[in-house]
C-alpha cells in the first residue's frame, strides 16, 4: 500500500498531530518504507484463524462496587496547563 | 405525497452504582468539579481500568427484564476520538460484540399494543462535561461524570411517529427504575435519548437518510423535537432538496433543531478491542441469580391485574407505572383482604384522592404521608360502611395533614363521623325532613324526580354527611310509596 | 566493592562491612563523575536515596532487613515513581511529577530497595537505540560512540558502567532484551501478567511487561522476586501463587533440551555474533544439555506484526496526552483543534509521531481488517509456533539481536533498519511469554554479545536456572567497561519553558 500525501494528511488529521509542510514528504516516505515492511503480512494464509488481542487467554476481572478513591484533585492538578476553580481550562468549545 | 416516519431511539441509562465503572470514584451527583475525578477518570498516564461487577450485574438485570440474550463473551473496544471531556483520547465502550442482544419492549398505542424490538445494550464508559460559561473565552471541564457507567440501550427503526417515539421512552424509563438499575432523573442526565429520525414516500421500502437529533433531555423536547424534524425534512424533499446524514441538536429555546458543527468532522473512531480489558464472562449461574432476584415486571402484573381483579386495562397501567406505586396498591388490596370490588375500590383512590394529594405535594409515593396500611383502614371503614364515601375524603385529608397521628379510626372517633346506620334513628330524621320540606314532597309527587335527590340531600345535611345514604334512600322511598 | 552485584552487595550489607548510606553515597559519587558522560539518568534523587538508605540501615538494625534492603537500584523513567518526575523520555511529560508509585516500584520500595534515580530512554519506550529521547542518547559504556539499545538504554547502561548494581526496564518488542544484550549484561522480560502494568506509562499494552537488569541471572531473580505478584489494578496481571525465581538457580542443566530454531542462526545474523551464540550452545552442552532442532515458520512475520500492533496500540494509548490535564500545551494556537495539534506535535518526537501516524492508518475506515486484524491473526500463528516447539524443547537460544552495538546515527534516520534489530525479539513479547538476554561474548571491536533464552509461559525460573548455571561456567558477565570519564556530555536538548 503506498502512502500518498493525503494519507498523511488524513491520518494526522485524525490523531491531531500537526505537520509542517516541509517536513511531509520526510514524513510520507518513512511511511511508505514501513508500510512495505507490513505488507510482508499480506501474501499469509490466515482464512480460519483467530485474532489474538491478548496474550493470556483470561477473562475479565470485576472488581466489587464500592467506593475507594477520595478527592485528589489538588494534587492531580498541580502540573495541568491551566485550571480555574477545579476546572480544567481548554479553548472554547464549540458545539 | 404521503410520508411514512421512522425512527431508532439510543437511550444512554447511567447505571445506579456507587462506583464509576472502571474506578473506585463516587458517582453522585453535584459534587464540587473533579473531586469524584480518581486517576483513572481522568486518565493519569500509567493508570488501568477495572470493571465495577455492579454495572454488569445491571446490565444483565435488563437482558433478562426485555427477554435479551445475554453474551456469556463480550468485548470491550475503544472508540478514538478527541474532546476535552474525554479525558484518554478514548471511550470504553462495547463495539462488536456486546452484553446484552435482541429483546423487546412493548408499548401502547392507540392502535392497541405495539412490540418495539431492541437491536442490543451495551456497557460504556460517560464523558465529562463541558461549562461554557466564560473563563477568559475559555472552556472548564469537569471530569465528575467521566467514567459514570452508560447502558447504551439501541432500538430497531420501529417506531412511526413522534408518539410512539414517546410512549417508548417513557416506558423504556420507567422499567430501567422498576428493575433498580437507572434511577431515571432526566435534569441530571441519567437518562438520555438520542433519536434517528428519516422520512420516506409511504410504501417505499427503502429507509431514507436519517438524522440524528441530540439533546433530547425531556420527553416534551423529544416530540417537539422529532415534529420539527420530520417537517424539516419533508419540506426539505418536497423542495427537490435532499436529507444530509449528520447529526443535529434540539435547541428547545427556539424549538428547532440545528446541525452541529463539532460533529461535521468525518467520524472514523477506530475502533479496536481494549487490550487493556480481557473478554468480559458471564456464566449461566450469576445470570440465573439475578433472574431470580428480578421483580416482577409491570406487563406481568398489568395482566395479573386483569385476569384477578378485572382491573381496566388503563387503571392496570397507572397502578404499574411504578414499583412502588404497585406496591402501595398490592399492600393497600392485601390488607383488604383482596377481591375484585375492594381491587376497583383501592385502585379509585390510589389514581384519584392519593394521586392528587402527591401531585399537590410533588412527592412520589413512597414520601405519601398516608401509608398503605392508612389507606388501607380507612376504605375498610368504607366497606363496613362505618362512614361514606364522601366522609371517607375528609378523613383522608385529615389523616394526610397528620391529624391524630394520621390514624383514620382515630379521626372517625374524634370527628364524630361514625355513620349514622341505625334504622329507628334513620327513620326520625327522614319524617322530620318530610315535615319541614313539604313543597318538595309535593314536586316529587307531581313526578319530579329531582325533588327526591332534594329530599336525600336534606337528610344528608341533618346528619352533617354521615347518615348511611343507601339507607336514607330506601326509607324516603318507603314514605314516599315510590 | 562499590561495585559489587546485588547479591555480594547483600552479603557486605548483612555482614556490616559496608553501611546501605555508604554504598549508597558511593554509587551517588559514581554517577556524578559518570553519567555526564553516559546519560543514563534523567533524574537523581540524592535526597530521597539517602533517607531510604538510612531507613535501610535502621530496619537491618532492628532486624527486619529482607534480601534487597539498603540495595541501590533505578527505575526506567516511563515506571511512575512518586513525587519524582517521571518523563518518559519525552517533552510531554518533561515537567511532569508522578502522583503515584507503580506498583513494581511499589514492590521494590516495600522490599527495602533505595531508589536512586530515574533512567533515559528511547521516548515513550519507542526506539531500539536510546536515541529518541527527548534528553539526548545515552552513551554505551562499553564505547561511547555507540548506542546502548533501546528502549532501556539507561538501565542498561547504568548497571553496565556499575553506576547501579540493578534497575528496572520494560519491554514491549525487546526493550530489556536488546539494550542488556548491546551493554553486556542480564535482563529479564517476563510472561505477560507477571508484573502488574500499574503505573507503567503504556506504550503497547497487550505487550508491555517491565521486568529486571543486572549484571547476574541470579540478581535478576532476586529483583523480579519483589516485582511479580498480582495486582487487581491491572486486568491483565495474573492471579498465580507468588513463585521464589531463585529457587531452580542451583538445578544442573543435565537433560535440558536446547531448542535451536534456524530462522534464528540464518543470515543477517553478524558473524561474531553467530560465532558467539555457538559458542555458547558448546558450553551448554558441556553442561550437559542436548540441542533439539526446532521450527519457527512465521518467525520472520513477527516485525511486520509488531509494527502493525503496537503503533495501533500506541496511537490509542498517547491520545491521552492532549495538552488538557498534564502534560506539554503548545504556547501559542487559535483554537481547540488548534492546541491538540501543536501540543502533540511539539510534546512528540518525530518517532513517537511516526508510530502514532502508522497505529492509526492501520486502524483507521477501510484499513482495520487488512491490517489490524491480519496482525492479530499472524500473531496467533506466531504464538503457536513457540507452542508447537516446546513440546520437545525447554528453552529456545539464538541471538538476542542480530548485530553487536551499532554506532550513535547509524540508523536513526531509517526506520525500518531500525525495526529489524528486534527481529528475534518482539517475537516473545507477541506470544506473551518469557525471554531473557545474557551476555555470552564479545566481538573483536570490543562490544558485548547477547545470547537469547526465550521459554514457555511461566518458564522464568528456568530460564534463570540456565543462565546461572552458564555464569557459573563463563565469565563474560565479570567483565567491566573502563569508564572514560574525561568524554564530553553529550548536549541535552533545551527544554521549552
Amino acid at each position: 500500500m503506498a502512502i500518498s500525501r493525503s494519507d498523511v494528511e488524513r491520518i494526522a488529521h485524525l490523531a491531531r498531530l500537526e505537520i509542517d509542510a516541509g517536513q511531509a514528504e520526510d514524513v510520507r516516505a518513512k511511511l511508505d518504507a514501513i508500510f512495505a515492511l507490513i505488507d510482508e503480512l499480506n501474501a499469509v494464509d490466515t482464512r480460519g484463524v483467530v485474532p489474538m488481542a491478548h496474550a493470556q487467554d483470561l477473562s475479565l476481572p470485576l472488581r466489587d462496587d464500592v467506593v475507594t478513591e477520595a478527592d485528589r484533585h489538588a494534587l492531580f492538578q498541580r502540573t495541568a496547563p491551566a485550571v480555574e476553580d477545579g476546572l480544567y481550562l481548554v479553548p472554547k468549545v464549540i458545539e | 405525497m404521503k410520508w411514512e416516519v421512522v425512527i431508532g431511539l439510543e437511550t444512554h441509562a447511567q447505571l445506579s452504582t456507587a462506583s464509576k465503572i472502571f474506578s473506585g470514584a463516587s458517582t453522585a451527583f453535584g459534587a464540587a468539579p473533579n473531586t469524584q475525578a480518581a486517576a483513572v477518570d481522568i486518565a493519569l498516564p500509567g493508570v488501568l481500568p477495572v470493571l465495577n461487577r455492579g454495572a454488569v450485574e445491571r446490565a444483565i438485570r435488563f437482558g433478562l427484564a426485555v427477554g435479551a440474550t445475554i453474551n456469556r463473551r463480550s468485548v470491550f473496544a475503544r472508540k478514538n476520538y478527541f474532546y476535552p471531556d474525554l479525558p484518554k483520547g478514548y471511550q470504553i465502550s462495547q463495539y462488536e460484540i456486546p452484553v446484552v442482544v435482541g429483546g423487546t419492549i412493548v408499548i401502547a398505542t392507540p392502535q392497541g399494543d405495539k412490540t418495539v424490538r431492541l437491536t442490543r445494550a451495551h456497557l460504556e464508559e460517560d464523558a465529562g462535561k463541558s461549562l461554557h460559561e466564560d473563563f477568559h473565552g475559555m472552556t472548564g471541564i469537569d471530569l465528575n461524570r467521566a467514567g459514570t457507567p452508560l447502558l447504551e440501550i439501541v432500538s430497531e427503526p420501529d417506531l412511526a411517529s413522534s408518539d410512539e417515539a414517546v410512549a417508548y421512552a417513557k416506558t423504556l424509563h420507567a422499567l430501567v427504575q422498576w428493575i433498580g438499575i437507572c434511577d431515571g432523573n432526566m435534569q441530571e442526565g441519567s437518562f438520555r435519548c438520542d433519536a434517528n429520525v428519516s422520512v420516506r414516500p409511504a410504501g417505499e421500502t427503502k429507509l431514507g437518510t436519517r438524522c440524528e437529533i441530540k439533546n433530547l433531555n425531556s420527553f416534551r423536547f423529544m416530540q417537539a423535537a422529532i415534529e420539527y424534524e420530520i417537517h424539516r425534512q419533508v419540506a426539505l424533499i418536497e423542495d427537490g432538496g435532499r436529507v444530509v446524514q449528520e447529526t443535529r441538536l434540539f435547541d428547545p429555546d427556539r424549538n428547532e433543531t440545528r446541525s452541529m458543527r463539532s460533529k461535521e468532522d468525518a467520524q472514523d473512531y477506530r475502533y479496536f478491542p481494549d487490550p487493556d480489558l480481557p473478554p468480559l464472562v458471564i456464566g449461566d449461574e450469576w445470570i440465573e441469580r439475578v433472574r431470580a432476584a428480578l421483580p416482577e415486571l409491570p406487563r406481568a402484573m398489568q395482566q395479573r391485574y386483569a385476569a384477578d381483579y378485572a382491573l381496566p386495562a388503563s387503571d392496570a397501567a397507572t397502578l404499574t407505572a411504578s414499583r412502588g406505586l404497585a406496591a402501595y396498591f398490592e399492600e393497600v388490596l392485601r390488607a383488604l383482604g383482596g377481591g375484585a370490588a375492594n381491587a376497583k375500590l383501592a385502585a379509585n383512590w390510589i389514581q384519584g384522592d392519593v394521586a392528587a394529594a402527591l401531585n399537590r405535594a410533588e412527592i412520589g409515593i413512597e414520601q405519601a404521608p398516608v401509608p398503605a396500611a392508612a389507606l388501607a383502614r380507612l376504605l375498610s371503614r368504607i366497606v363496613d360502611q362505618t362512614i361514606s364515601g364522601k366522609i371517607a375524603k375528609d378523613v383522608f385529608d385529615a389523616a394526610w395533614a397528620g391529624e391524630h397521628g394520621g390514624d383514620p379510626d382515630a379521626i372517625i372517633a374524634a370527628k364524630g363521623l361514625t355513620q349514622i346506620s341505625d334504622e329507628d334513628a334513620l327513620g326520625r330524621i327522614v319524617d322530620d325532613v318530610l315535615a319541614a320540606n313539604a313543597a318538595m314532597v309535593a314536586e316529587f309527587k307531581a313526578g319530579k324526580e329531582k325533588a327526591f335527590n332534594a329530599l336525600v340531600g336534606q337528610a344528608m345535611k341533618a346528619t352533617r354527611g354521615k347518615a348511611n345514604p343507601a339507607q336514607v334512600n330506601a326509607i324516603l322511598r318507603r314514605r314516599l310509596g315510590g | 566493592m562499590l561495585t559489587g552485584t546485588l547479591a555480594e552487595l547483600a552479603a557486605a550489607l548483612q555482614a556490616g562491612r559496608i553501611s546501605s548510606v555508604e554504598l549508597t553515597q558511593g554509587l551517588l559519587a559514581r554517577i556524578a563523575a559518570h553519567n555526564p558522560a553516559l546519560n543514563a539518568f534523567v533524574t537523581v534523587d540524592e535526597e530521597g536515596a539517602l533517607a531510604a538508605a538510612r531507613a535501610a540501615d535502621a530496619a537491618r538494625a532492628a532486624g527486619t532487613a529482607g534480601p534487597l534492603t539498603g540495595l541501590p537500584i533505578a527505575h526506567k523513567d516511563v515506571l511512575m515513581t512518586a513525587g519524582l518526575t517521571t518523563s518518559c523520555g519525552s517533552r510531554m511529560l518533561a515537567r511532569f511529577t508522578a502522583p503515584y508509585d507503580a506498583h513494581v516500584v511499589a514492590g521494590l520500595k516495600d522490599a527495602g530497595t533505595v531508589l536512586v534515580g530515574k533512567t533515559n530512554m528511547d521516548e515513550f519506550a519507542m526506539g531500539s537505540s536510546n536515541e529518541t529521547s527527548f534528553f539526548g542518547p545515552v552513551r554505551n559504556p562499553w564505547q561511547h560512540d555507540h548506542v546502548p539499545g533501546g528502549s532501556s538504554g539507561g538501565s542498561a547502561a547504568a548497571v553496565a558502567a556499575r553506576l547501579v548494581p540493578g534497575a528496572t526496564g520494560t519491554d514491549t518488542g525487546g526493550s530489556i532484551r536488546q539494550p542488556a544484550s548491546f551493554t553486556g549484561i542480564c535482563g529479564l522480560k517476563p510472561t505477560y501478567g507477571v508484573c502488574s502494568r500499574y503505573g507503567l506509562v503504556a506504550f503497547a499494552s497487550s505487550l508491555d511487561q517491565a521486568g529486571p537488569f543486572a549484571r547476574t541471572a541470579e540478581d535478576c531473580a532476586l529483583l523480579l522476586n519483589a516485582m511479580a505478584g498480582h495486582d487487581p489494578r491491572d486486568s491483565t496481571s495474573l492471579e498465580r501463587p507468588a513463585e521464589d525465581y531463585t529457587r531452580d538457580l542451583a538445578r544442573p542443566l543435565a537433560g535440558l533440551r536446547v531448542g535451536l530454531p534456524a530462522e534464528y542462526f540464518g543470515a543477517g545474523v553478524d558473524a561474531e555474533v553467530a560465532a558467539a551464540i555457538e559458542a555458547a550452545i558448546a558450553e551448554l552442552r558441556r553442561l550437559g544439555a542436548t540441542a533439539v532442532d526446532v521450527r519457527l515458520p512465521n518467525a520472520r512475520l513477527a516485525v511486520p506484526v509488531y509494527y502493525v500492533l503496537a503503533p495501533a496500540e500506541a496511537s490509542s494509548n498517547l491520545s491521552r496526552f492532549d495538552g488538557v490535564r498534564y502534560g506539554h500545551r503548545a504556547e501559542k494556537y487559535s483554537d481547540l483543534l488548534d492546541m491538540y495539534k501543536k501540543s502533540r506535535a511539539e510534546g512528540f518526537g518525530d518517532e513517537v509521531k511516526r508510530r502514532i501516524l502508522v497505529g492509526t492508518y492501520v486502524l483507521s475506515h477501510g484499513y482495520y481488517d487488512a491490517y489490524y486484524l491480519k496482525a492479530q491473526q499472524v500473531r496467533h500463528l506466531i504464538a503457536d509456533d513457540f507452542r508447537r516447539a516446546y513440546a520437545s524443547c525447554d528453552v529456545i537460544l539464538g541471538p538476542t539481536a542480530p548485530t553487536a552495538a551499532f554506532r550513535l546515527g547509524a540508523k536513526s534516520d531509517d526506520p525500518v533498519e531500525m525495526y529489524l534489530n528486534d527481529i528475534f525479539t518482539v517475537a516473545a513479547n507477541l506470544a506473551g511469554a518469557p525471554a531473557m538476554s545474557i551476555p555470552c561474548g564479545f566481538t573483536r571491536a570490543g562490544l558485548p554479545i547477547g545470547l537469547q533464552l526465550q521459554g514457555d509461559y511461566f518458564s522464568e525460573a528456568r530460564l534463570l536456572n540456565v543462565a546461572h548455571q552458564f555464569q557459573q561456567a563463563t565469565d563474560w558477565h565479570r567483565r567491566a567497561p573502563t569508564l572514560a570519564s574525561e568524554a564530553s556530555p553529550p548536549a541535552p536538548q533545551e527544554v521549552a519553558p
